[in-house]
């Protein structure tokens, strides 16, 4: 039974770094089931032009704040997907 | 005891004089630590970098890094910038500094904050080799 419009939130995910390049864009609207986790988020976007090398468990924020992958997401959340920083983002400038 | 924090996320020059007033007379020590950009990394030889923040995100992260950094050590002064936008070879990327009434606990608290950053700070970075390629750092294999 496909859900009704009701059953369906609808948040914003935020790309950065080579994640906006491989979706070539820097933000997408995604359609979720209402209190979906952020895990199935990722999921759904995974199945989007260019998405499907994203991991499967990215570093993620909502609303600016660092979550799991369990948390459940509300109407209008703003999802980050956090490339990888650690271990390199002063590779090139200071160790 | 209460410390003055500082977190600046900044598309401007860092000038490292302008950090080297932090503390006051009860501070016996000042750390500054300063990073800078470098000429090569990996065996490349690197022409410049250029640092995307999620900007909405990064001053309040970096302000929660250093307010659990004051919480740690006995701390007076804690202070940290970063830059992003196009920042060319020896400009500065970072700077911190860190007063304290000895020098332990400023040293200690300087290299939390540093470690802190490269772990949580949403801010990445693109090299920009000599021979015109880009590569975002930590991207696996993705080169344009």
């Amino acid at each position: 039974m496909q859900p009704s419009p009701e059953d369906l939130s609808t948040v914003t995910v935020l790309l950065f770094a080579h994640y906006r390049d491989l979706a070539e864009d820097s933000s997408i609207e995604l359609q979720v089931p209402t209190g979906a986790t952020v895990r199935k988020a990722v999921a759904l976007l995974r199945g989007l032009p260019g998405l499907d090398s994203l991991p499967s468990e990215p570093t993620v924020a909502v609303n600016r704040e660092y979550v799991s992958l369990d948390h459940s997401l509300a109407p209008n959340d703003e999802i980050a997907l956090i490339p990888p920083v650690a271990g390199g983002l002063f590779a090139g400038g200071v160790e | 005891m209460s410390s003055h924090i500082v977190a600046r996320i900044t598309a401007q020059p860092i000038r490292p004089e302008e950090i080297l007033k932090a503390g006051s007379s009860a501070d016996g020590a000042v750390v500054h630590f300063v990073g800078r950009v470098r000429d090569h990394n990996g065996g490349r030889s690197v022409r410049r970098l250029h640092y995307e923040a999620y900007a909405d995100m990064a001053e309040r992260e970096l302000l929660s890094i250093l307010t659990e950094v004051a919480d740690d050590w006995d701390v007076s002064h804690v202070e940290a910038v970063h830059r992003t936008g196009t920042v060319e070879l020896g400009e500065t990327s970072v700077a911190i500094v860190v007063a304290a009434t000895h020098r332990a606990a400023a040293y200690e608290a300087s290299m939390q904050v540093m470690e802190q950053i490269k772990q949580r700070l949403p801010i990445w970075k693109r090299e920009e080799y000599a021979d015109g390629t880009e590569v975002w750092v930590g991207a696996v294999a993705v080169e344009m």
